[in-house]
């Protein structure tokens, strides 16, 4: 059991940009730390902060959330609304005790592979940095 | 005399004293009723989403504001309703009387000026109604009704110079893990009753998220995540729209402080969008707008 802790962080990528990104850092043979999962979404305003819980509750070590940079939403305002929605989501989460450096957000473009790469360095390290998750995780198995 | 409204939203004497109760009058004789004093905490606002006919409703400050925000979302027409605006100069807290009262059963209460006067078997006894107020009240700024057609009684002066988020501002100064654990002190009493939810006049989805069974947002028991995951999820449905009438923590069968949750919530709207809830018909909730320059430092 020594070695090294290795996080499982879930990443909400929206499918215009971010996971354009993710795309083009792999073509591009940009190495990264395999500890993300990625989950494509049409639009990081698809997101619904159940989702979140939803990794946490089946213990997930982190969540990272990514789309389009403010004013290239492919839906022209998603990720504007979507802002607002992150904000008071990590207010609340993090007042409630869970470590900020769990949950993430970023806009990267799908040009931006390098931005990804380092992004998800970032990420994963600061995930690594707090050692696996201690809350939110659900104990009990779930009733079908 | 002119019909104006089909039936009437307000308040009736409960059947045992401090207990006020929500009453619908559809027949002009039975107005004698319709009652008011400091225990009338409950939100009518809650009776009003997707009703048809033409109501009058008796409503406070805070009433007014969850009307408001019924209008801004569509549960209901301007035109259906009479306003009937009443000046609230706080509600007393039931809980905190019976604490005073240390076991023992009161047969009746009355008020004069600021006293609460507790009458019952071998038992009279004065309090002030100032000590006696819902938390909520005691740190509200908006007692007066934002909109009403009819005002009863004398528009009152509103609180100023009180601290509205100090207990936030209290569990931000702690670590996480420790405000992991008061959040955990905090709801350990919750039974899952939905209480809460059911006394929140926002509170008015079709199928609520707790009732989801695929997928299943969370359990239905009382293990902590799951209360966690409920009392989460309940206050961020209410962001930018809570307007702190207290009606859930009123309603809390077990003393929980759930204003915590969404008063988190409140703050970070007034401190990063500078709106309060249900002030204005005109504007819309702070989550269905955006400005372009809204703050984005937590995003990389």
């Amino acid at each position: 059991m020594d070695e090294p802790f290795e996080p499982k962080i879930i990443a909400f990528l929206c499918n215009w940009c971010s996971y354009g990104g993710a795309d083009l850092a792999g073509v591009s043979r940009l190495q990264y730390p395999p500890n993300i999962r990625v989950v494509r979404i049409p639009c990081s305003g698809r997101l619904d902060p159940k989702f979140i819980l939803a990794s946490f509750r089946r213990g997930a070590d982190g969540v990272w959330v990514s789309g389009c940079h403010p004013g290239d939403c492919h839906y022209i305002a998603g990720n504007y609304y979507a802002r607002r929605k992150f904000a008071l989501l990590k207010g609340l989460l993090e007042h409630m005790g869970i470590e900020p450096g769990r949950l993430h957000f970023s806009w990267v473009s799908s040009a931006e592979a390098t931005k990804f790469q380092q992004v998800v360095t970032e990420v994963t390290t600061a995930v690594k940095a707090l050692g696996p998750a201690k809350h939110f995780i659900k104990q009990v198995p779930e009733v079908a | 005399m002119e019909k104006k409204v089909d039936a009437v939203i307000g308040y009736r004497r409960g059947t045992i004293p401090m207990m006020n109760e929500p009453i619908l009058i559809r027949d002009a004789e039975k107005a004698d009723q319709l009652y008011w004093d400091s225990f009338c905490g409950i939100n009518l606002a809650n009776y009003l989403p997707k009703r048809k006919e033409r109501l009058a409703i008796v409503a406070k400050g805070c009433d007014s504001r969850n009307i408001v925000i019924h209008l801004q979302e569509g549960q209901i027409k301007r035109e259906q309703l009479q306003i009937i605006g009443v000046p609230c100069r706080g509600m007393v807290d039931r809980q905190k009387v019976w604490v005073k009262l240390e076991g023992k059963e009161s047969t009746g209460v009355e008020e004069t000026g600021d006293q609460i006067i507790v009458t019952g078997k071998d038992l009279k006894d004065s309090f002030n109604k100032a000590d006696l107020l819902q938390d909520n009240c005691a740190i509200c700024i908006h007692r007066n009704p934002v909109l009403y057609d009819e005002l009863a009684g004398e528009l009152v002066a509103e609180q100023t110079g009180v601290d509205r988020y100090e207990d936030v501002r209290a569990v931000e100064a702690m670590d996480p893990e420790a405000r992991w654990q008061y959040f955990e002190n905090l709801t350990k009493a919750c039974i899952r009753c939905y209480a809460c939810r059911n006394a929140c006049p926002l509170c008015y989805c079709p199928t609520c998220f707790v009732d989801e069974s695929r997928p299943q947002w969370m359990g239905k028991s009382l293990d902590p995540t799951d209360v966690r995951t409920f009392h989460f999820l309940r206050a961020f449905h209410c962001a930018g729209r809570c307007t702190d009438c207290g009606a859930c923590e009123r309603a809390c069968p077990v003393g929980i402080k759930v204003r915590q949750f969404t008063k988190k919530l409140e703050k970070d709207v007034l401190d990063l969008y500078h709106f309060e809830a249900g002030m204005v018909p005109e504007g819309r909730p702070p989550l269905d707008v955006f400005l372009p320059d809204d703050p984005e430092g937590f995003i990389k």
